[in-house]
Protein backbone atom coordinates (compact mmCIF):
# COMPACT_ATOMS: atom_id res chain seq x y z
CA UNK A 1 0.00 0.00 0.00
CA UNK A 2 1.62 3.14 -1.18
CA UNK A 3 1.08 6.49 0.45
CA UNK A 4 0.60 9.65 -1.56
CA UNK A 5 1.44 13.25 -0.87
CA UNK A 6 -0.83 15.51 -2.85
CA UNK A 7 -1.51 19.15 -3.62
CA UNK A 8 -5.17 20.05 -3.67
CA UNK A 9 -6.71 23.08 -5.30
CA UNK A 10 -10.21 23.24 -3.87
CA UNK A 11 -13.00 25.67 -4.72
CA UNK A 12 -14.12 27.36 -1.47
CA UNK A 13 -17.31 29.37 -1.40
CA UNK A 14 -19.18 30.31 1.80
CA UNK A 15 -22.63 30.45 0.26
CA UNK A 16 -24.45 31.36 -2.93
CA UNK A 17 -23.77 35.09 -2.47
CA UNK A 18 -20.05 34.62 -1.88
CA UNK A 19 -17.79 35.03 -4.92
CA UNK A 20 -15.69 31.95 -4.19
CA UNK A 21 -12.00 31.23 -4.75
CA UNK A 22 -9.51 28.39 -4.97
CA UNK A 23 -7.63 27.47 -1.81
CA UNK A 24 -4.51 25.30 -1.95
CA UNK A 25 -3.98 22.48 0.52
CA UNK A 26 -1.15 20.00 0.92
CA UNK A 27 -2.10 16.61 2.22
CA UNK A 28 0.25 13.78 3.26
CA UNK A 29 0.12 10.02 3.62
CA UNK A 30 -3.01 9.31 1.59
CA UNK A 31 -3.57 5.60 1.04
CA UNK A 32 -4.04 4.49 -2.56
CA UNK A 33 -6.94 2.35 -1.34
CA UNK A 34 -8.96 5.40 -0.31
CA UNK A 35 -11.66 6.88 -2.49
CA UNK A 36 -11.38 10.55 -3.32
CA UNK A 37 -14.20 11.29 -0.86
CA UNK A 38 -12.29 9.48 1.89
CA UNK A 39 -9.29 11.62 1.01
CA UNK A 40 -11.52 14.67 1.50
CA UNK A 41 -12.67 13.21 4.82
CA UNK A 42 -9.00 13.08 5.88
CA UNK A 43 -8.54 16.67 4.72
CA UNK A 44 -11.64 17.75 6.66
CA UNK A 45 -10.47 16.00 9.85
CA UNK A 46 -7.22 17.92 9.52
CA UNK A 47 -9.03 21.21 8.88
CA UNK A 48 -11.34 20.69 11.87
CA UNK A 49 -8.34 19.97 14.12
CA UNK A 50 -6.72 23.18 12.90
CA UNK A 51 -9.91 25.05 13.69
CA UNK A 52 -10.73 25.75 10.03
CA UNK A 53 -13.98 25.30 8.16
CA UNK A 54 -14.12 21.83 6.52
CA UNK A 55 -14.76 21.50 2.77
CA UNK A 56 -18.46 20.90 2.07
CA UNK A 57 -19.27 18.20 -0.49
CA UNK A 58 -22.36 16.10 -1.06
CA UNK A 59 -22.33 12.34 -0.59
CA UNK A 60 -24.61 9.59 0.57
CA UNK A 61 -24.31 5.94 -0.43
CA UNK A 62 -20.66 6.02 -1.53
CA UNK A 63 -21.25 3.05 -3.82
CA UNK A 64 -22.21 4.81 -7.01
CA UNK A 65 -25.98 4.44 -6.93
CA UNK A 66 -27.46 7.43 -5.10
CA UNK A 67 -26.24 10.19 -7.42
CA UNK A 68 -25.40 12.59 -4.60
CA UNK A 69 -21.67 12.97 -5.01
CA UNK A 70 -20.35 14.91 -7.92
CA UNK A 71 -17.13 16.87 -8.14
CA UNK A 72 -15.41 18.23 -11.23
CA UNK A 73 -11.99 16.64 -10.77
CA UNK A 74 -9.01 17.73 -12.87
CA UNK A 75 -11.25 19.02 -15.62
CA UNK A 76 -13.59 16.01 -15.79
CA UNK A 77 -17.00 15.32 -14.25
CA UNK A 78 -16.51 12.55 -11.65
CA UNK A 79 -12.79 12.54 -12.46
CA UNK A 80 -10.70 11.02 -15.23
CA UNK A 81 -12.22 7.53 -15.40
CA UNK A 82 -15.26 6.48 -17.39
CA UNK A 83 -18.53 5.18 -15.98
CA UNK A 84 -17.91 5.85 -12.30
CA UNK A 85 -19.19 8.39 -9.80
CA UNK A 86 -16.91 10.53 -7.66
CA UNK A 87 -17.15 8.14 -4.70
CA UNK A 88 -15.92 5.28 -6.91
CA UNK A 89 -12.74 7.12 -7.88
CA UNK A 90 -9.81 5.68 -5.97
CA UNK A 91 -6.59 7.43 -5.07
CA UNK A 92 -4.55 4.75 -6.88
CA UNK A 93 -5.43 6.58 -10.09
CA UNK A 94 -3.37 9.58 -8.95
CA UNK A 95 0.41 9.96 -8.80
CA UNK A 96 2.47 11.00 -5.80
CA UNK A 97 2.96 14.77 -5.79
CA UNK A 98 0.10 15.36 -8.25
CA UNK A 99 -2.06 18.46 -8.08
CA UNK A 100 -5.77 17.69 -7.96
CA UNK A 101 -8.18 20.49 -8.89
CA UNK A 102 -11.65 20.15 -7.35
CA UNK A 103 -14.49 22.33 -8.63
CA UNK A 104 -18.25 22.20 -8.14
CA UNK A 105 -20.59 21.46 -11.08
CA UNK A 106 -20.89 24.65 -13.10
CA UNK A 107 -24.38 25.55 -14.34
CA UNK A 108 -26.88 28.34 -13.74
CA UNK A 109 -29.41 25.63 -12.93
CA UNK A 110 -27.16 24.24 -10.20
CA UNK A 111 -26.35 27.16 -7.87
CA UNK A 112 -23.43 26.50 -5.52
CA UNK A 113 -24.65 26.03 -1.93
CA UNK A 114 -21.22 25.80 -0.40
CA UNK A 115 -17.72 24.86 -1.61
CA UNK A 116 -18.16 21.77 -3.81
CA UNK A 117 -21.86 21.31 -3.11
CA UNK A 118 -24.49 22.46 -5.58
CA UNK A 119 -28.27 22.65 -5.32
CA UNK A 120 -29.66 20.04 -7.72
CA UNK A 121 -33.30 20.53 -6.75
CA UNK A 122 -33.90 21.79 -10.30
CA UNK A 123 -33.84 18.10 -11.32
CA UNK A 124 -36.57 17.36 -8.75
CA UNK A 125 -38.73 20.12 -10.22
CA UNK A 126 -38.18 18.74 -13.73
CA UNK A 127 -39.32 15.32 -12.50
CA UNK A 128 -42.31 16.88 -10.72
CA UNK A 129 -43.26 18.64 -13.96
CA UNK A 130 -43.67 15.42 -15.94
CA UNK A 131 -41.41 12.57 -14.90
CA UNK A 132 -44.15 10.52 -13.29
CA UNK A 133 -46.86 7.99 -14.13
CA UNK A 134 -50.46 7.87 -12.94
CA UNK A 135 -51.41 4.72 -11.01
CA UNK A 136 -54.69 3.32 -9.81
CA UNK A 137 -55.29 3.26 -6.10
CA UNK A 138 -56.04 -0.07 -4.46
CA UNK A 139 -54.10 -3.30 -4.53
CA UNK A 140 -50.95 -3.54 -6.60
CA UNK A 141 -51.57 -5.23 -9.96
CA UNK A 142 -49.95 -8.60 -10.57
CA UNK A 143 -46.46 -8.18 -11.97
CA UNK A 144 -47.27 -10.37 -14.96
CA UNK A 145 -50.60 -8.64 -15.69
CA UNK A 146 -48.95 -5.98 -17.86
CA UNK A 147 -47.02 -7.57 -20.73
CA UNK A 148 -43.92 -5.65 -21.76
CA UNK A 149 -41.79 -6.79 -24.70
CA UNK A 150 -38.33 -7.84 -23.55
CA UNK A 151 -36.57 -5.35 -25.85
CA UNK A 152 -38.60 -2.39 -24.54
CA UNK A 153 -38.04 -3.50 -21.01
CA UNK A 154 -34.27 -3.67 -21.46
CA UNK A 155 -34.16 -0.28 -23.17
CA UNK A 156 -36.35 1.27 -20.49
CA UNK A 157 -34.09 -0.10 -17.79
CA UNK A 158 -31.00 1.18 -19.63
CA UNK A 159 -32.50 4.68 -19.45
CA UNK A 160 -33.64 4.10 -15.85
CA UNK A 161 -29.99 3.65 -14.88
CA UNK A 162 -29.78 7.47 -14.66
CA UNK A 163 -29.13 8.43 -11.04
CA UNK A 164 -29.64 12.17 -11.56
CA UNK A 165 -26.12 13.08 -10.44
CA UNK A 166 -25.90 16.00 -12.87
CA UNK A 167 -22.60 15.02 -14.51
CA UNK A 168 -24.26 15.53 -17.91
CA UNK A 169 -25.03 19.15 -17.05
CA UNK A 170 -21.57 19.61 -15.54
CA UNK A 171 -19.77 18.26 -18.61
CA UNK A 172 -21.95 20.08 -21.15
CA UNK A 173 -20.53 23.37 -22.38
CA UNK A 174 -24.11 24.61 -22.59
CA UNK A 175 -25.10 23.29 -19.14
CA UNK A 176 -27.94 21.46 -20.86
CA UNK A 177 -29.92 18.89 -18.89
CA UNK A 178 -30.98 17.15 -22.08
CA UNK A 179 -29.47 13.75 -21.26
CA UNK A 180 -31.18 13.70 -17.88
CA UNK A 181 -34.58 14.73 -19.27
CA UNK A 182 -34.23 12.34 -22.21
CA UNK A 183 -33.30 9.42 -19.96
CA UNK A 184 -36.46 9.97 -17.93
CA UNK A 185 -38.66 10.39 -21.00
CA UNK A 186 -37.11 7.35 -22.68
CA UNK A 187 -37.52 5.27 -19.54
CA UNK A 188 -41.21 6.07 -19.13
CA UNK A 189 -42.30 6.08 -22.75
CA UNK A 190 -41.06 2.56 -23.37
CA UNK A 191 -43.28 1.15 -20.65
CA UNK A 192 -47.07 0.80 -20.86
CA UNK A 193 -47.39 2.54 -17.50
CA UNK A 194 -45.87 5.69 -18.99
CA UNK A 195 -48.19 5.92 -22.00
CA UNK A 196 -51.10 8.03 -20.60
CA UNK A 197 -48.87 11.10 -20.03
CA UNK A 198 -46.80 10.51 -23.15
CA UNK A 199 -47.56 13.76 -25.02
CA UNK A 200 -47.79 16.06 -22.04
CA UNK A 201 -44.62 14.78 -20.41
CA UNK A 202 -42.20 15.88 -23.13
CA UNK A 203 -43.40 19.48 -23.18
CA UNK A 204 -43.75 19.73 -19.40
CA UNK A 205 -40.25 18.45 -18.70
CA UNK A 206 -38.56 20.46 -21.45
CA UNK A 207 -40.35 23.66 -20.40
CA UNK A 208 -39.28 23.11 -16.82
CA UNK A 209 -35.71 22.45 -17.94
CA UNK A 210 -35.66 25.79 -19.75
CA UNK A 211 -37.26 27.56 -16.79
CA UNK A 212 -34.57 26.23 -14.49
CA UNK A 213 -31.94 27.96 -16.62
CA UNK A 214 -30.35 24.96 -18.31
CA UNK A 215 -28.99 25.44 -21.82
CA UNK A 216 -29.95 23.64 -25.00
CA UNK A 217 -28.40 20.62 -26.65
CA UNK A 218 -25.86 21.13 -29.45
CA UNK A 219 -24.98 17.43 -29.76
CA UNK A 220 -21.40 17.63 -28.50
CA UNK A 221 -22.09 14.27 -26.81
CA UNK A 222 -19.98 15.27 -23.79
CA UNK A 223 -22.86 14.30 -21.46
CA UNK A 224 -23.01 10.72 -22.63
CA UNK A 225 -19.22 10.37 -22.52
CA UNK A 226 -19.11 11.55 -18.90
CA UNK A 227 -22.27 9.82 -17.67
CA UNK A 228 -21.34 7.43 -14.83
CA UNK A 229 -24.11 5.11 -16.01
CA UNK A 230 -23.23 5.37 -19.69
CA UNK A 231 -26.65 6.65 -20.80
CA UNK A 232 -26.49 6.68 -24.58
CA UNK A 233 -27.17 9.58 -26.96
CA UNK A 234 -29.95 7.34 -28.28
CA UNK A 235 -32.22 8.67 -25.53
CA UNK A 236 -31.78 12.26 -26.75
CA UNK A 237 -32.71 11.21 -30.28
CA UNK A 238 -35.74 9.47 -28.81
CA UNK A 239 -36.72 12.65 -26.94
CA UNK A 240 -36.54 14.52 -30.25
CA UNK A 241 -38.88 11.99 -31.85
CA UNK A 242 -41.21 12.16 -28.86
CA UNK A 243 -41.19 15.95 -29.14
CA UNK A 244 -42.11 15.88 -32.83
CA UNK A 245 -44.75 13.24 -32.18
CA UNK A 246 -46.25 15.22 -29.32
CA UNK A 247 -46.20 18.44 -31.39
CA UNK A 248 -48.33 16.74 -34.02
CA UNK A 249 -50.62 14.82 -31.73
CA UNK A 250 -51.24 16.94 -28.68
CA UNK A 251 -54.81 18.20 -28.60
CA UNK A 252 -56.06 21.51 -27.28
CA UNK A 253 -57.65 21.24 -23.87
CA UNK B 1 -30.57 24.63 -36.96
CA UNK B 2 -30.81 21.12 -38.38
CA UNK B 3 -33.33 21.82 -41.14
CA UNK B 4 -31.78 25.10 -42.25
CA UNK B 5 -28.35 23.47 -42.02
CA UNK B 6 -29.38 20.61 -44.29
CA UNK B 7 -30.89 23.09 -46.74
CA UNK B 8 -27.59 24.99 -46.79
CA UNK B 9 -25.86 21.67 -47.41
CA UNK B 10 -27.92 21.20 -50.57
CA UNK B 11 -26.98 24.70 -51.64
CA UNK B 12 -23.29 23.95 -51.10
CA UNK B 13 -23.53 20.89 -53.35
CA UNK B 14 -25.21 22.92 -56.11
CA UNK B 15 -22.68 25.73 -55.72
CA UNK B 16 -19.74 23.34 -55.84
CA UNK B 17 -20.94 21.58 -58.99
CA UNK B 18 -21.34 24.96 -60.69
CA UNK B 19 -17.98 26.19 -59.46
CA UNK B 20 -16.24 23.15 -60.86
CA UNK B 21 -17.27 24.47 -64.30
CA UNK B 22 -14.55 27.07 -63.69
CA UNK B 23 -11.98 24.30 -63.95
CA UNK B 24 -13.24 23.44 -67.45
CA UNK B 25 -10.46 24.63 -69.74
CA UNK B 26 -12.73 26.65 -72.06
CA UNK B 27 -11.89 30.16 -70.90
CA UNK B 28 -15.02 30.24 -68.80
CA UNK B 29 -17.60 29.59 -71.55
CA UNK B 30 -19.61 27.00 -69.62
CA UNK B 31 -19.41 29.02 -66.42
CA UNK B 32 -20.56 32.21 -68.13
CA UNK B 33 -23.61 30.45 -69.55
CA UNK B 34 -24.39 29.06 -66.10
CA UNK B 35 -23.97 32.49 -64.49
CA UNK B 36 -26.30 34.06 -67.06
CA UNK B 37 -29.02 31.45 -66.63
CA UNK B 38 -28.77 31.63 -62.85
CA UNK B 39 -28.72 35.41 -62.77
CA UNK B 40 -31.54 36.02 -65.23
CA UNK B 41 -34.22 38.20 -63.69
CA UNK B 42 -36.89 36.09 -65.44
CA UNK B 43 -35.84 32.93 -63.65
CA UNK B 44 -38.66 33.28 -61.13
CA UNK B 45 -38.40 29.87 -59.35
CA UNK B 46 -34.71 30.48 -58.77
CA UNK B 47 -35.40 33.97 -57.42
CA UNK B 48 -37.80 32.40 -54.89
CA UNK B 49 -35.25 29.76 -53.88
CA UNK B 50 -32.60 32.47 -53.65
CA UNK B 51 -34.79 34.47 -51.31
CA UNK B 52 -35.33 31.35 -49.21
CA UNK B 53 -31.61 30.72 -49.19
CA UNK B 54 -30.83 34.17 -47.79
CA UNK B 55 -33.62 33.84 -45.27
CA UNK B 56 -32.48 30.41 -44.07
CA UNK B 57 -28.86 31.52 -43.96
CA UNK B 58 -29.71 34.55 -41.82
CA UNK B 59 -31.98 32.45 -39.62
CA UNK B 60 -29.25 29.83 -39.19
CA UNK B 61 -26.69 32.51 -38.28
CA UNK B 62 -28.88 34.54 -35.92
CA UNK B 63 -30.41 31.51 -34.24
CA UNK B 64 -26.95 29.99 -33.83
CA UNK B 65 -25.70 33.19 -32.23
CA UNK B 66 -28.76 33.38 -29.98
CA UNK B 67 -28.22 29.77 -28.87
CA UNK B 68 -24.56 30.46 -28.21
CA UNK B 69 -25.42 33.45 -26.00
CA UNK B 70 -28.17 31.68 -24.00
CA UNK B 71 -26.01 28.56 -23.62
CA UNK B 72 -23.06 30.61 -22.41
CA UNK B 73 -25.30 32.26 -19.87
CA UNK B 74 -26.67 28.89 -18.79
CA UNK B 75 -23.13 27.75 -18.01
CA UNK B 76 -22.31 30.84 -15.96
CA UNK B 77 -18.83 30.40 -14.52
CA UNK B 78 -16.44 28.32 -16.58
CA UNK B 79 -14.17 25.67 -15.12
CA UNK B 80 -10.64 26.53 -14.09
CA UNK B 81 -9.50 23.21 -15.52
CA UNK B 82 -11.66 21.69 -18.25
CA UNK B 83 -10.44 18.74 -20.27
CA UNK B 84 -13.28 18.88 -22.77
CA UNK B 85 -11.23 17.11 -25.42
CA UNK B 86 -11.71 13.92 -23.40
CA UNK B 87 -15.46 13.88 -23.93
CA UNK B 88 -16.28 15.73 -27.15
CA UNK B 89 -14.80 16.61 -30.51
CA UNK B 90 -13.03 19.88 -31.16
CA UNK B 91 -15.42 20.58 -34.03
CA UNK B 92 -18.53 20.27 -31.89
CA UNK B 93 -17.25 22.75 -29.33
CA UNK B 94 -16.23 25.48 -31.78
CA UNK B 95 -19.28 25.75 -34.03
CA UNK B 96 -19.85 29.43 -33.24
CA UNK B 97 -16.21 30.28 -34.01
CA UNK B 98 -16.11 28.36 -37.30
CA UNK B 99 -19.57 29.71 -38.13
CA UNK B 100 -18.48 33.30 -37.47
CA UNK B 101 -15.49 33.02 -39.80
CA UNK B 102 -17.77 31.53 -42.46
CA UNK B 103 -20.16 34.45 -41.97
CA UNK B 104 -17.38 37.02 -42.41
CA UNK B 105 -16.22 35.09 -45.45
CA UNK B 106 -19.74 35.13 -46.89
CA UNK B 107 -20.04 38.90 -46.50
CA UNK B 108 -16.79 39.40 -48.45
CA UNK B 109 -17.67 36.65 -50.91
CA UNK B 110 -21.12 38.10 -51.65
CA UNK B 111 -19.64 41.59 -51.94
CA UNK B 112 -17.13 40.49 -54.60
CA UNK B 113 -19.42 38.26 -56.63
CA UNK B 114 -23.12 38.51 -55.84
CA UNK B 115 -23.40 42.26 -55.25
CA UNK B 116 -21.04 43.20 -58.06
CA UNK B 117 -22.40 40.95 -60.81
CA UNK B 118 -26.05 40.87 -59.88
CA UNK B 119 -26.90 44.19 -58.32
CA UNK B 120 -24.35 46.55 -59.87
CA UNK B 121 -23.53 47.00 -63.58
CA UNK B 122 -20.27 45.13 -64.17
CA UNK B 123 -17.95 45.84 -67.09
CA UNK B 124 -16.54 42.31 -67.13
CA UNK B 125 -17.96 38.77 -67.03
CA UNK B 126 -18.23 36.85 -63.80
CA UNK B 127 -15.56 34.44 -65.03
CA UNK B 128 -13.09 37.29 -65.49
CA UNK B 129 -13.98 38.53 -62.03
CA UNK B 130 -13.28 35.12 -60.54
CA UNK B 131 -9.92 34.86 -62.27
CA UNK B 132 -8.97 38.38 -61.17
CA UNK B 133 -10.01 37.81 -57.58
CA UNK B 134 -8.08 34.58 -57.25
CA UNK B 135 -4.93 36.08 -58.76
CA UNK B 136 -4.63 37.88 -55.45
CA UNK B 137 -2.88 35.39 -53.12
CA UNK B 138 -4.34 37.11 -50.08
CA UNK B 139 -7.89 36.64 -51.35
CA UNK B 140 -7.19 33.06 -52.41
CA UNK B 141 -5.66 32.08 -49.10
CA UNK B 142 -8.47 33.68 -47.15
CA UNK B 143 -10.83 31.62 -49.31
CA UNK B 144 -8.88 28.43 -48.61
CA UNK B 145 -8.76 29.07 -44.85
CA UNK B 146 -12.48 29.81 -44.83
CA UNK B 147 -13.06 26.47 -46.58
CA UNK B 148 -10.99 24.65 -43.95
CA UNK B 149 -13.16 26.22 -41.26
CA UNK B 150 -16.26 25.33 -43.27
CA UNK B 151 -15.05 21.73 -43.21
CA UNK B 152 -14.66 21.95 -39.41
CA UNK B 153 -18.21 23.29 -39.20
CA UNK B 154 -19.68 20.63 -41.48
CA UNK B 155 -17.91 17.68 -39.89
CA UNK B 156 -19.95 18.23 -36.73
CA UNK B 157 -22.97 19.66 -38.50
CA UNK B 158 -23.87 16.73 -40.73
CA UNK B 159 -24.33 14.05 -38.08
CA UNK B 160 -25.63 16.61 -35.58
CA UNK B 161 -28.50 17.53 -37.92
CA UNK B 162 -29.64 13.90 -38.07
CA UNK B 163 -29.36 13.58 -34.29
CA UNK B 164 -31.48 16.72 -33.81
CA UNK B 165 -34.14 15.29 -36.10
CA UNK B 166 -34.18 12.14 -34.00
CA UNK B 167 -32.76 10.05 -36.85
CA UNK B 168 -30.47 7.84 -34.86
CA UNK B 169 -30.23 4.12 -35.08
CA UNK B 170 -27.46 1.67 -34.33
CA UNK B 171 -27.76 0.45 -37.93
CA UNK B 172 -27.37 3.67 -39.85
CA UNK B 173 -25.85 6.22 -37.45
CA UNK B 174 -22.26 4.93 -37.88
CA UNK B 175 -22.75 5.32 -41.65
CA UNK B 176 -24.14 8.88 -41.27
CA UNK B 177 -21.18 9.81 -39.10
CA UNK B 178 -18.44 8.54 -41.41
CA UNK B 179 -20.28 9.63 -44.56
CA UNK B 180 -20.68 13.13 -43.08
CA UNK B 181 -16.97 13.48 -42.40
CA UNK B 182 -15.89 12.31 -45.86
CA UNK B 183 -18.62 14.26 -47.64
CA UNK B 184 -17.86 17.49 -45.74
CA UNK B 185 -14.15 17.28 -46.41
CA UNK B 186 -14.77 16.54 -50.11
CA UNK B 187 -17.10 19.52 -50.50
CA UNK B 188 -14.65 21.92 -48.89
CA UNK B 189 -11.69 20.45 -50.75
CA UNK B 190 -13.66 20.93 -53.96
CA UNK B 191 -14.23 24.62 -53.22
CA UNK B 192 -10.61 25.13 -52.13
CA UNK B 193 -9.43 23.56 -55.38
CA UNK B 194 -10.64 26.62 -57.31
CA UNK B 195 -8.33 29.26 -55.77
CA UNK B 196 -5.50 26.72 -55.84
CA UNK B 197 -6.18 26.16 -59.56
CA UNK B 198 -6.18 29.85 -60.47
CA UNK B 199 -3.29 30.73 -58.18
CA UNK B 200 -0.86 27.97 -59.04
CA UNK B 201 -2.02 25.98 -62.05
CA UNK B 202 -3.80 28.27 -64.45
CA UNK B 203 -2.68 31.80 -63.63
CA UNK B 204 -2.87 33.02 -67.21
CA UNK B 205 -6.56 32.36 -67.79
CA UNK B 206 -8.89 35.20 -68.73
CA UNK B 207 -6.17 37.32 -70.31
Amino acid sequence: MALLNLHLKVWRQKNNEDEGRFVDYNIQDISTEMSILEMLDVLNEKLIKEGQEPVAFEHDCREGICGCCGIFINGRAHGPLKRITTCQLYMRHFKDGETIVLEPWRAKGFPVLKDLMVDRSAFDRIIAAGGFVAVNTGGAPDANAVPIPKHNLEKALDAAECIGCGACVAACKNASAMLFVSAKVSHLVRLPQGKPEREKRVFAMLNQMEKEGFGSCTNTEACSAECPKGISMDVIAQLRREYFRASVRQEKE
Amino acid sequence: MALTGLFLYIFLIEHLIANLLLLNNDNGEAYTIYAEVLGSAYNIPLRIIEFGLFFFLLYHATNGTRLWITNRNAKGIHYFVNRASENSTFFSRFMIQSGSVIFIFLVIHLRSFFVHYRLETPDDTMYQGVVKAFENPLYSWFYIIAMILLAFHLVHAFQSAFQTLGLRHNKYTPFIKSFGVIFSILICAGFALIPVYFLYINNTGGH
